[in-house]
């Protein structure tokens, strides 16, 4: 059995009983980046010295017995919008080609110090903002089931990664499915966790008040092992949550027996793809014959989400990335004419299309005249919808539905028409403005065989009923990855 | 097509937005922005009168804390990504003539 078929957890446990030295992980996983990277182009930076010189200093460790977590030793990839000391962090974008971050996230110590060697970062969409990975200033991610086909986004590159054998877990960040609709598009398994769980200290700001850092692994396992790692409260974000409890691996558990589930009717109508939506019900009816109780229901306003997400998102982005102005980081334009000038033309040539796009909308929006009637109905809105959830909750344990509308889409198809690019996210959306923990995991392949997501959504702070109806269903099926011997013949294709 | 936008508004969302676009940009955020404002309108569908503006998920109240400084001034650190920097400050254009 080779290295790489392991999973996280899996690989840590081989690690402990020494079995497995941390240097064969890191080797393996470097190995593979070797052999794939230059078709899929997951990662945007790597270090393979440091990784191996960390493997070192985590072997030694764990050879002590001060370091005895389940994922010491363990590679993993981070979104490079996630700040690491001493390692490029650029968001994928040209304003910040050349930041090296003197302070590394909450999120990411938080893996340091349960030993987690860091391989690189991952390629994104510029600044989160897209659903494609192919934003990106630093070029497009394939996907490794299929490498004519975009692996999401804006997660994109971390969630090809895990599928594609180049770390064993990654972090990625969902504002609007950032994390669960890529997981969808390349067969793993992702959670977006309730707002305030993960400190975002050190995630480059998006929309700050839906933006959560969370796991992307092969299984449930996985996921709930590196969520109990990088969730923590943190007085550095301002939004963190005290919770009760950091515990989410005791919640696998293949048993659903009497579990309330939901289906909005509204998340079935008209735009879901025929194959998306009966590979979701069959994964409904599997979690109904093993004790759910599962109807349908009308959730409400689910047509609002993406409007009023797009108000707020962009409002926030557009005064988030006011800080990037050519003085205190990131690209400075060659030539100018006063301080004005320079801002304008060092933000003008260091910002992608969607992202100025998005400043140009949320500046709009915020612009006296139209503040009450865009930003504030926005924020409005946004109220009704977590009623309609809370109201929903009041009956469900869950809430169960596809992840997107589709399979992932081919490579070039979707940037042309921005508005239906923004139509993709219908189904995630909603749990951001309402703070929902949300999680991805696969439930078959389409005719093409391109994977397809069940999301799984629960109510604040209920990830482990989530975890333990995810892991249930998983029980009745075995990981399937992609047939990574056709990635080169992608390449020539 | 949407005419909602005009070129004075480009021009003043250009200034708040410390952007600079070309004339075919411009043209192109015209369409852009006018598209996605009618699609916005949408939210006018929903009556929200009486509904208070949610900003926070949860409650969020101010934290106080004693002010004493438990860190240095990390101005090294601060400096060490500046475009450009001079006697222990960041260097920017003359403002002042």
């Amino acid at each position: 059995m080779s290295i790489l078929s392991l999973t996280a957890v899996q690989l840590g446990q081989k690690i402990k009983e020494k079995k497995i030295s941390v240097r064969e992980a890191v080797e393996a996983s470097q190995e593979q980046i070797e052999k794939l990277d230059s078709t899929l182009h997951c990662y945007v930076t790597t270090d393979a010295k440091k990784a191996l010189e960390q493997a070192g200093h985590i072997q030694k460790k764990i050879d002590e017995g001060t370091l005895t977590g389940p994922l010491a030793g363990v590679p993993v990839a981070l979104k490079d919008n996630l700040c690491t000391e001493g390692m490029l962090t650029t968001c994928s974008s040209d304003i910040l080609g050349n930041f090296v971050p003197t302070y590394t996230a909450e999120a990411v110590r938080n893996l340091e110090r349960q030993g987690a060697v860091i391989l690189g970062k991952t390629n994104m969409d510029e600044f989160a903002m897209g659903s494609t990975t192919e934003t990106s200033a630093y070029g497009i991610t394939r996907n490794p089931w299929n490498t004519d086909h975009v692996p999401g986004g804006s997660s994109g590159g971390s969630c090809a990664a895990v599928a594609a054998g180049e770390c064993f877990y990654a972090l990625g960040s969902d504002t609007g499915g950032s994390i669960r609709q890529p997981s969808s598009f390349c067969g793993v398994t992702g959670i977006k966790p309730t707002y305030g769980t993960v400190s975002r200290y050190g995630l480059i700001a998006y929309g700050s008040s839906l933006d959560q850092i969370g796991p992307v692994g092969k299984d449930v396992a996985d996921c709930a092992a590196i969520l109990e790692a990088i969730a923590s409260y943190d007085k550095k974000d301002s939004t963190s949550v005290k919770r009760e409890s950091y515990d989410f691996t005791s919640a696998l558990v293949d048993d659903v027996k009497g579990m309330k589930i939901g289906i909005p009717r509204d998340y079935l109508g008209e735009g879901l793809d025929p194959e998306v939506k009966s590979a979701v019900l069959s994964a409904a009816k599997t979690l109904e014959e093993k004790g759910a109780c599962v109807e349908e229901f009308d959730l409400s306003l689910v047509e609002y989400a993406i409007p009023a997400y797009y108000v707020i998102a962009s409002a926030e982005a557009s005064s988030n990335l006011s800080r990037f102005d050519g003085v205190k980081y990131g690209y400075r334009t060659k030539e100018y004419d006063g301080l004005h000038s320079m801002y304008k033309k060092s933000r003008s040539e260091g910002f992608g299309p969607e992202v100025k796009r998005r400043i140009m909308l949320g500046s709009f929006v915020l612009s006296s005249g139209y503040y009450d009637a865009y930003y504030l109905k926005a924020l409005r809105t946004k109220a009704l919808i977590k009623q309609a959830f809370d109201k929903a909750f009041q009956k469900y344990d869950l809430i169960l539905g596809p992840v997107a509308p589709t399979t992932a889409p081919k490579l070039g198809k979707s940037l042309a028409d921005p508005l239906k690019m923004y139509l993709g996210d219908i189904y995630t959306i909603s749990v951001n403005l309402a703070g929902l923990p949300g999680m991805s995991v696969p439930c078959g392949t389409d005719s093409k065989g391109l994977p397809i997501g069940l999301q799984l959504i629960g109510d604040c702070f209920q990830e482990k009923k989530i975890i333990r109806a995810a892991y249930a269903f998983e029980q009745t099926r075995s990981y399937e990855g992609p047939n990574l011997d056709r990635v080169k013949g992608g390449e020539e294709a | 097509m949407s005419e909602r936008i005009s070129d004075e508004t480009i021009e003043y969302v250009g200034i708040l937005a410390k952007l600079e676009l070309s004339q075919e940009e411009k043209e192109q955020a015209k369409i852009d922005m006018g598209r996605m404002l009618d699609y916005i309108d949408k939210l006018n569908e929903l009556d929200t009168s009486g509904v208070e503006p949610m900003s926070h998920i949860f409650p969020v109240h101010n934290v106080f804390r004693e002010d004493t400084v438990t860190n240095g001034d990390d101005s090294q650190n601060m400096l060490a990504n500046a475009p450009e920097k001079k006697n222990g400050a960041f260097k920017v254009p003359k403002t002042v003539e």
